[in-house]
């Protein structure tokens, strides 16, 4: 998994609540037997004007010019600004292949859906919670100023304003040590197989109609 | 100290915590189907890493599956090398028991878990799919996970998880005549909204719920997740034991009363304490249909849709001029006079024989209306289809105007052949209302399988309570 320090990245507004998975990455896409090559199709039914299909050239499909990661000037953002609920629905871990594939590497907003976070921490995608009041701050700070980049230090826990305002954020401290370094978690639950094994001995014995 | 059922169910798995309380929990059954697994077993083998419990591990393919012409196969090219691909990993690795694309016992994974008795209170319970909260409805914790925790749990019979909060929604009093399980289900997602429960695992009590069968109970927990709970559950009655007598994978004799006896235990104590506490009134519930683009969108079959000026906040206000601009509604449009264009009776959430039952009741004896193009019933697996048949069911739909067919996901997410075209409206069963979920712009209503069936009838949405 990639790791993640701190980074500075330009920010696109994505100004809507509770975006579900389905529409991060229509089930279409779904039918992929690989991890990568999602991000073209990443909010595929609100960024092109025709309906995707996998395996089609998304170069040559029409762009719905009114769609925020259509426009010039947030091309290139690594970091997505969003509200409440973001990623609810499916459990689909396309949906943050599909951001990162795209090039996010991190998402602010008010709330996220559980699933979606945890898969997020997965695949080196940070999930940044903020209180709604700085939420919208942002939007407006965005909207109104052309390049609007963040600062994110997971180490510091910190996203900084270019106007040197900086907001502090939570994040477990299992999961920040493991983005932090890019430990790969079977790895570090391995560690502790001895224990799993003796657990499942006991369950065998307490429970046997669990392994019959 | 006294304990909610989630607590007891937690602390009956976990193997080790970090300092911060991330806990190691052992998982007893591992659901697997094509769609979440295919990325999960490559990683195992690229890592040359090995299956930890084969015998934990039930599989089926059910989301890419056409639901006709099965001795066809399967026509879309990418769907079957998905579905070839869960069966070249399953005849590999190796599983407890694989129900494979045309077995008789295939079938939605959620639906044939417990059908099969594969799903037993007490367990951990995962599959890499949000809907597996179902299997909360027996007493399990069961929640969905991504394809790396599907990854995770094959090599380590564990996932990494934080305690949630805990929170009881009460459901006291009786559920007039058509109301179903899945009419609470909504009124509580009304109620709540869609992130309501995100941090929340969700237990339903109260004597509307201890009334409802296991199919009810299942259709609620199915719907937790659409309340932003990973987890719905509800404790263990004889109702659950009764179920799960003699289903293939649960306990014999000596074993099945040793069973019986700690299962029993799986309740809240009186007095324990919850994060938060929901209440509602069953007496009072309404058959419910959803009208926007997010399962919270919802009203009773008396109201109305509402305007986008209802609401103050503006977040909220833009979200629902969005919903009915993709919807095609105009604010105040009585929910009785939207007319449909399809119907769809299925998905992990309503194609238990109950659900079949309860359609074809409405069905019996009346026509499918003439602007309605197609209305689909789709069982929840082989055996609730063999079932449905020996009690002639199939015969009231097909002589109404339904089409019967063979099991799978169908046009809940639309991954195989039955979708909406652009702008077609459905009266559907399912569990999600999102843009483009049943089809690139089709507009998705959901209802209870009584209600999809009235609707079918009336060829726009109508009071089911009329028709009984």
């Amino acid at each position: 998994m990639q790791q993640f320090t701190q980074f500075d990245g330009l920010v696109a507004p994505l100004d809507r609540a509770n975006v579900d998975t389905d529409a991060i990455i229509p089930k279409q896409f779904l039918k992929s037997i690989k991890r990568s090559g999602f991000g073209p199709n990443l909010f595929d039914e609100w960024r092109y004007l025709d309906v995707g299909q996998p395996g089609r050239d998304n170069s040559q499909r029409p762009l719905n010019p009114d769609f925020v990661l259509n426009q010039a000037r947030f091309r290139g953002a690594q970091i997505l600004l969003t509200r409440d609920n973001f990623g609810c629905g499916s459990s689909r871990e396309h949906a943050p292949w599909a951001l990162e594939d795209y090039g996010f590497r991190a998402i602010v907003g008010s709330t996220f859906a559980d699933i979606f976070f945890n898969n997020c921490f997965k695949n080196g995608l940070l999930p940044i919670k903020l209180p709604a009041a700085e939420i919208d701050a942002l939007f407006a700070l965005v909207t109104e100023q052309t390049g609007y980049r963040l600062r994110i230090d997971l180490a510091a826990q910190t996203v900084a304003r270019p106007d040197g305002r900086t907001i502090g954020f939570d994040v477990d401290p299992f999961r920040k040590y493991c983005l932090l370094n890019g430990f790969d978690d079977i790895g570090l639950t391995l560690r502790h197989a001895d224990k799993i094994g003796d657990f499942e001995a006991r369950r065998r014995i307490e429970q046997p109609w669990l392994f019959s | 100290m006294q304990q909610t059922l989630y607590d007891r169910l937690w602390v009956n798995h976990v193997v080790h915590t970090e300092e911060d309380g991330t806990a190691l929990l052992y998982i007893d059954r591992h659901l697997v189907h094509e769609v979440t697994s295919p990325q999960a077993f490559e990683g195992l083998k690229l890592s040359g890493r090995k299956v930890w419990r084969i015998s934990s591990i039930v599989a089926t393919a059910d989301h890419n599956t056409p639901t006709r012409d099965w001795e066809q196969g399967i026509a879309d090219p990418v769907s079957r090398l998905q579905v070839e691909t869960l069966d070249a990993n399953i005849h590999e690795v190796g599983a407890l028991a694989y129900f494979p694309f045309r077995d008789a016992r295939q079938g939605i994974v959620h639906v044939i878990g417990p059908e099969q008795g594969a799903t037993l209170p007490g367990m951990t319970v995962v599959c890499g799919d949000s809907h597996t909260s179902t299997h909360g409805a027996f007493a399990c914790l069961a929640h969905g996970i991504g394809t790396s925790e599907v990854e995770h749990v094959l090599a380590t019979q564990c996932l990494l998880q934080k305690k949630s909060k805990c929170m009881l929604v009460r459901v006291a009093g009786q559920t007039g005549k058509g109301v179903s399980a899945k009419d609470i289900a909504l009124a509580i997602i009304g109620k709540i909204g869609t992130a309501g429960g995100t941090g929340y695992a969700i237990e339903f009590g109260g004597s509307a719920i201890r009334a409802l069968s296991m199919e009810g109970r299942m259709t609620l927990c199915n719907m937790a997740i659409e309340a932003g709970a990973r987890a719905g559950m509800v404790a263990v009655d004889q109702t659950t034991i009764d179920y799960l007598q003699g289903r293939p994978f649960a306990p014999r004799g000596e074993l099945w009363d040793r069973a019986v006896a700690y299962w029993r235990t799986l309740r809240s104590d009186d007095g324990a304490r919850f994060d938060a506490v929901v209440d509602l009134d069953a007496g009072s519930l309404q058959p419910q249909v959803t009208w926007g683009t997010s399962p919270e969108m919802v009203a009773t079959i008396a109201g109305a849709v509402p305007a986008p000026e209802d609401f103050a906040d503006p977040v909220t206000s833009e979200g629902v001029a969005r919903a009915l601009q993709y919807m095609g509604l105009a604010p105040r449009t009585p929910i009785k006079q939207i007319s449909i264009d399809k119907v769809f009776i299925g998905s992990c959430t309503n194609s238990r024989i109950e659900d079949l039952r309860a359609a074809a009741a409405i069905a019996r004896g009346r026509q499918v209306a003439d602007n309605v193009k197609l209305a689909l019933v789709v069982p929840g697996s082989g055996l609730v289809k063999r079932q449905a048949e020996s009690e002639g069911l199939d015969k009231i739909f097909k002589a109404a105007g339904f089409e019967w067919r063979e099991p799978g996901c169908s046009m809940c997410l639309a991954m195989n052949d039955d979708r909406l075209e652009p702008g077609e409206r459905c009266a559907s069963t399912s569990n999600r209302n999102f843009e483009g979920r049943q089809g690139a712009g089709g507009r998705t209503h959901l209802v209870s399988p009584e209600m999809a069936a009235a609707a079918a009838i009336a060829g726009h949405f109508a009071d089911v309570r009329d028709l009984i």
